[in-house]
């Protein structure tokens, strides 16, 4: 099997103290929660923390409790399990939980968390491979190397924004806790990720996620499409997150969010714009589609062809829309 | 002679029941010792450092820096291993580490033993390797032209050809003359792996002169005599011991780098030393699935005979031999086993690339043909107006007959098989719905190669029993890799025995315990090694018999043995009264095929077996024509057993075979990208989990083979080869396109749809097939008939 290679695990007591170790350490330092997405990194070098630091203990992160507003605030350290078993959840955020429920698999769902899941690093299948695959092949931007071996004439990496529930936070107009050296910051989810596969996320290295606060749904109703090679374990090769507040039959507002086809999760709601103040239908729901998958820009490090993930970004785009109203 | 379709077996007390394997506890309870699980004191682990090039001359190798590491006990390269081997005796073209060239990412070049794994990882990292980089071929058309600085091996060619055939049997220019009909298609099934749970293992120790290697291989024979021609040393000083597995379906059947190094590194170091690959090294070890692009040319009369057949294919191979030689002949071999072909030309071609080397899995060389040659017969049925199911049994061949070929067909089940899933499928009266669809494939496989992998005039299986204080054990070379043959040899004799299988302990896969098999591919275990032990086993219950009888003062055929018994007295006492009378009690069988089984022309080696399995599968799918997705409702499957000697793993077997099929139809491909593997691992190689996985519907028909132990044939490989051709015509049937080519992904049939869409054919796969300098045909006589009684 691959090994592990050594590092120090630290057991802070506390969020300040995990966060003054973070300070310490700097980026020799890493904070751990379930662990699915760091270690099998760590295995294959393309994370090498000298110091790991272990979040899942802290009760601090753990809970699950509505907020004043008629919203909930989800601990970072709270699994994907727990969340997709939470009834209130799942009835307030229908797309949100189905994201969660459609993360890899029961085993994986069961330890990686949801502050892990929208810290998780962006994908490529030059870079998810072993250090001596990289090497073989010549390392990349993201890891090791100067240029993009997908993208060789891009200034940036272009690794995939993979977590399958940021999308349907970000539909939720959900924000994030940030605990750092200065203290507690609150921020839109949709502010965390950049257009830079590399450095895809905002939140400084020594900023601890803290908790996902998910705003009253009101009378927003929403889903999540994920289109994948396989009904478990893969990554999304397309998804889409959706949604909709109705008034009556008519649609009053849409969200849509969608992911797998860039560094980050791509809010293209004013696409939506034909949809309001009218009922969904057949014609303009395709219209809508095709202008927010426009922004799709798959390329060729993932699974299957590109031209295909482009095109099942139009689909997962119309069923997301269309099953968040049903649910409505 | 006509076919028996017996499901009962009631005349049998243990053979054809659904029992669980007599390995199923300790598997189930977690007890059972993988190679990897095997703890010697004072071990050694071992790492081997892999080539970052796919092509390259070794220009120096520093290993100084390594062995003054702390932990490290040595550090080995192609020197310490001069002599070169290979499976084949034409292909002796691998050094166990190379030291001259490397040929693809992932050939081995040094080997280090140390304390820990992590220590030999870390001075792996410190061995220094100046490399000359050369041009790396990466397709059947680049390795088809002279190479640009030099070929890949230095032996066969031209160029990077590794092997070519060329025969013709019967007419073939005067049959496409009286055809009313031609077609001609290309069809390409891209290579993919094994995928075992299992990631290979060795630990090797030398102790005095004597070596014992414990290896996860299929075949402890062939690795056996691949050791002691590397070490040079009588095969009476080395014991291979195939440990308990964790599948094989091809991928273990070659010696390995792995195997040599770990046995090299024991002699040098003088302590035991393991070595268990990673699953990026599995897919580098590989010698899976060869990529085959195919042409094919049919002539069919008005009413659908088929009058000649031309099949064209070129393979892939990778980097090295391995089974290459039969893999390319495979390619050609069992078309005429399911059609009558009166007039069959074959050309073959395998090529050498810089990519793992490919060899032999579950079907060997003939999933790809025959999911060519069942498309292709599909787009005839469909020219010329008749039905697919219709066409093929106006062709089908009859038992106890002779292909144009040379092979001896004997019991055959075809019609039956086809029967039975065309009438639980309903697929002559099935209802059409938008993007549904079902496809009909039928096949054929054999039991069990006609000729060892070497010359030789030995025996292909041979198998002791004892029987000692009451307690029976039998030997045999044979090799549990999961498919349950242990179960087999246990059952073949608790039946002559009157035993239950789980009373006989099975003592198999070890060359010093056992008396030789050839080792556990070619599906040849059940019949080869179960007539061996089914000759012990009666020889064995003849002196039971006597004994009793004697005692008894009746005669032997009024002793029963059943139930334990044998007559009146306990298979205990029997056997006490048994050994008191002779000493010893210890009997012996040993099974070589017919000689008559194929024919005496050069390259007749490939194809003939003393049985051949029929298998006939339906698909039923629904197809999405915007995604090109697809979702699999069931299969039907039938498969003509012979005799099922456990019907539970007979079913397990067949259920296993559909799965691994419907997989490689649908998602598997070891592709490559700038000379790597494009996925070396198992969440992005693709392959089916539960939620792919449809519904299966068996139906197990007996021929009862005249020659098989009990009548029975084989199960382990036949019954994939239908499903990957049932579900391109499925998709075809739903669909209207046709994907050419496997695996049949989503975007794949996309592009066929749109290209439909656009007034174009709708139709995806290759466009051409390269143009190949064949050897000139060599022009076989037919059969001499005097020469065997059909
Ligand atoms: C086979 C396989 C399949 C997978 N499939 C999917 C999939 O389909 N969809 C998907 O979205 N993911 C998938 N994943 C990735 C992963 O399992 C999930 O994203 C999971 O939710 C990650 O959570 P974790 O707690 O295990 O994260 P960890 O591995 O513990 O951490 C992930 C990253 O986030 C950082 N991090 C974690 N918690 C915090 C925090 N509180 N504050 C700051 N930083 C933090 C870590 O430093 C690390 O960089 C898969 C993983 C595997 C191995
Ligand atoms: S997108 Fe380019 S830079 Fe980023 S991981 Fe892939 S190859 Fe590397």
């Amino acid at each position: 099997m691959l090994r592990l290679p050594r590092f120090s695990y630290l057991r802070p007591e506390s969020v300040a103290e995990a966060v003054q170790i973070l300070s310490d350490y700097g980026a020799r330092a890493r904070v751990v929660a379930g662990g699915t997405d760091l270690l099998p990194k760590m295995k294959r070098g393309q994370i090498e923390p000298e110091v790991v630091v272990g979040l899942g203990h802290l009760d601090d992160l753990r809970h699950i409790r509505p907020t004043g507003d008629g919203g909930f605030e989800i601990g970072a350290c709270v699994t994907l399990t727990e969340v997709v078993s939470n009834p209130l959840l799942r009835s307030a955020y229908p797309g949100y939980v189905r994201a969660a429920g459609l993360v890899s698999s029961p085993a994986l769902r069961n330890s990686g968390t949801i502050g892990g899941n929208l810290c998780v690093d962006t994908r490529c299948n030059y870079y998810d491979q072993s250090y001596e695959w990289r090497k073989a092949l010549g390392f990349c931007m993201k890891k090791d190397g100067d240029i993009c071996r997908v993208a060789p004439a891009s200034a940036t990496c272009r690794a995939i924004a993979s977590s399958d529930t940021a999308p349907a936070a970000i539909s939720m107009n959900a924000t994030v806790v940030l605990a750092g050296p200065n203290g507690e910051r609150e921020v839109p989810v949709a502010s965390l990720y950049q257009d830079d596969g590399q450095f895809y996320i905002t939140k400084a290295a020594d900023e601890i996620l803290v908790s996902l606060r998910l705003p009253e749904p009101g009378k927003w109703k929403s889903s999540y499409v994920k289109v994948r090679s396989r009904g478990s374990i893969d990554f999304p090769l397309v998804g889409a997150a959706a949604a909709v507040h109705m008034n009556g039959s008519l649609v009053e507002a849409c969200r849509i969010v969608i992911t797998a086809v860039g560094p980050q999760p791509l809010d293209v709601s004013q696409a939506a714009e034909p949809l309001l103040g009218k009922a969904i239908d057949a014609a303009i729901l395709e219209e809508v589609a095709s202008e927010a998958a426009k922004p799709a820009r798959p390329l060729d490090n993932a699974d299957l062809s590109y031209v295909w993930r482009k095109r099942m970004m139009r689909r997962a785009i119309e069923q997301a829309i269309r099953e968040a109203v049903e649910v409505a | 002679m006509t076919n028996v379709v017996n499901e009962t077996s009631s005349d049998l007390r243990v053979v054809g029941k659904s029992l669980p394997r007599v390995d199923a506890v300790g598997k189930l309870k977690g007890l059972t010792a993988y190679t990897d699980d095997m703890e010697l004191p004072n071990t050694l682990y071992c790492k081997l450092l892999r080539s970052h090039h796919p092509h390259a001359r070794v220009l120096s190798i520093d290993t100084s820096a390594a062995l003054a590491m702390e932990g490290v006990a040595a550090v080995i390269t192609g020197d310490d291993l001069p002599i070169k081997y290979g499976i084949m005796p034409t292909s002796q073209d691998e050094h166990a580490l190379e030291n001259e060239k490397v040929r693809f990412v992932g050939d081995p070049v040094a080997a280090v033993a140390a304390v820990d794994e992590e220590t030999a990882l870390a001075a792996c990292k410190l061995i220094k390797i100046e490399y000359e980089p050369l041009e790396a071929i990466e397709s059947i058309e680049h390795a088809l032209l002279p190479p640009s600085d030099e070929p890949i091996h230095d032996y066969a060619g031209p160029g990077n050809i590794h092997r070519m055939g060329a025969l013709e049997f019967g007419d073939v220019d005067q049959g496409f003359e009286n055809s009313s009909h031609i077609r001609e298609d290309i069809f390409f099934y891209e290579g993919n792996t094994h995928l075992p749970m299992e990631q290979h293992s060795a630990i090797a120790t030398f102790v005095g002169d004597k070596l014992t290697l414990w290896s996860s291989t299929q075949n402890p024979h062939y690795v056996h005599r691949a050791l002691a021609r590397v070490f040079d040393m009588p095969m009476g000083h080395i014991r291979v011991v195939a440990a308990p597995h964790g599948g094989g379906f091809g991928g273990k059947s070659d010696p390995f780098s792995h195997e040599m190094a770990v046995c090299k590194l024991a002699m040098v170091t003088g302590r035991p030393v393991k070595c268990t690959l990673t699953r990026e090294e599995v897919f580098y070890v590989h010698r899976g699935r060869h990529p085959v692009l195919m042409w094919v040319r049919t002539g069919v009369s008005e009413d659908g005979k088929i009058m000649a057949m031309h099949f064209r294919t070129a393979l892939d191979g990778g980097a090295y031999g391995s089974y290459g030689p039969a893999s390319m002949l495979y390619t050609g071999a069992l078309q005429t086993t399911t059609y009558n072909i009166p007039a069959y030309r074959f050309e073959g071609v395998r090529v050498f690339t810089n990519k793992a080397p490919c060899g032999p899995k579950r079907g060997h060389g003939t999933p790809q043909p025959r999911f060519a040659l069942e498309l292709h017969l599909d787009k005839i049925a469909q020219e010329i107006g008749l039905d697919p199911v219709e066409l093929r049994r106006r062709n089908y061949v009859k038992p106890y007959t002779r292909t144009v070929n040379h092979l001896r067909i004997t019991s055959c089940g075809i019609e039956e098989v086809t029967d039975r899933v065309i009438e639980a499928s309903g697929f002559l009266n099935r209802k059409r719905r938008l993007g549904h669809g079902m496809g009909f494939a039928i096949s054929s496989y054999m039991c069990g190669a006609g000729l060892p992998i070497y010359w030789n005039k030995l025996p292909h299986s041979e198998c002791i029993i004892q029987v000692n204080r009451g307690g029976v054990s039998l030997y045999c070379g044979a090799t549990d890799i999961g498919q349950g043959s242990d179960t087999v040899l246990a059952t073949v004799a608790a039946e002559q025995l009157g035993l239950w299988p789980t009373d006989i302990r099975v003592v198999s896969g070890d060359t010093d315990l056992a008396p030789v098999d050839l080792g556990s591919y070619s599906s040849r275990v059940t019949f080869m090694a179960g007539n061996a032990a089914l000759q012990a086993a009666r020889e064995m219950r003849d002196i039971l018999v006597d004994a009793v009888a004697e005692k008894m003062e009746c005669s032997p055929q009024e002793v029963m043995v059943a139930d334990g018994k044998v007559g009146e007295l306990t298979f205990e006492e029997a056997a006490t009264l048994a050994q008191e009378k002779v000493g010893v009690l210890s009997t012996r069988g040993s099974y070589a095929p017919p000689p008559n089984i194929g024919g005496r022309y050069k390259a007749s080696g490939v194809g003939p077996s003393p049985a051949y399995s029929y298998s006939a599968a339906v698909a039923d799918l629904d197809a999405d024509p915007y995604s090109g997705e697809i979702q699999l409702n069931k299969v039907w499957i039938a498969h003509d057993i012979g005799r099922s000697i456990n019907s539970l793993a007979v079913k397990g077997q067949v259920e296993g075979g559909v799965y691994m099929g419907l997989s490689e139809a649908m998602m598997e491909a070891q592709l490559y990208r700038h000379g790597l593997h494009k996925q070396p691992s198992m969440l992005d190689y693709k392959s089916f989990t539960f939620f792919e996985m449809p519904e299966v519907e068996t139906f197990l028909v007996e021929t009862v083979d005249l020659e098989g132990p009990y009548g029975a044939k084989e199960v382990g490989q036949g019954p994939l080869l239908p499903v990957i051709p049932a579900v391109a015509s499925a998709v075809h049937d739903a669909l209207d396109v046709w994907v050419d080519e496997v695996p049949i992904t989503p975007d794949k049939i996309m592009r066929a749809l749109d290209a439909k869409a656009k007034g174009r054919e709708g139709r995806y796969g290759p466009k051409n097939f390269p143009k190949i300098s064949y050897p000139s045909i060599v022009k076989v006589p037919p059969f001499d008939a005097s020469s065997s009684p059909f």
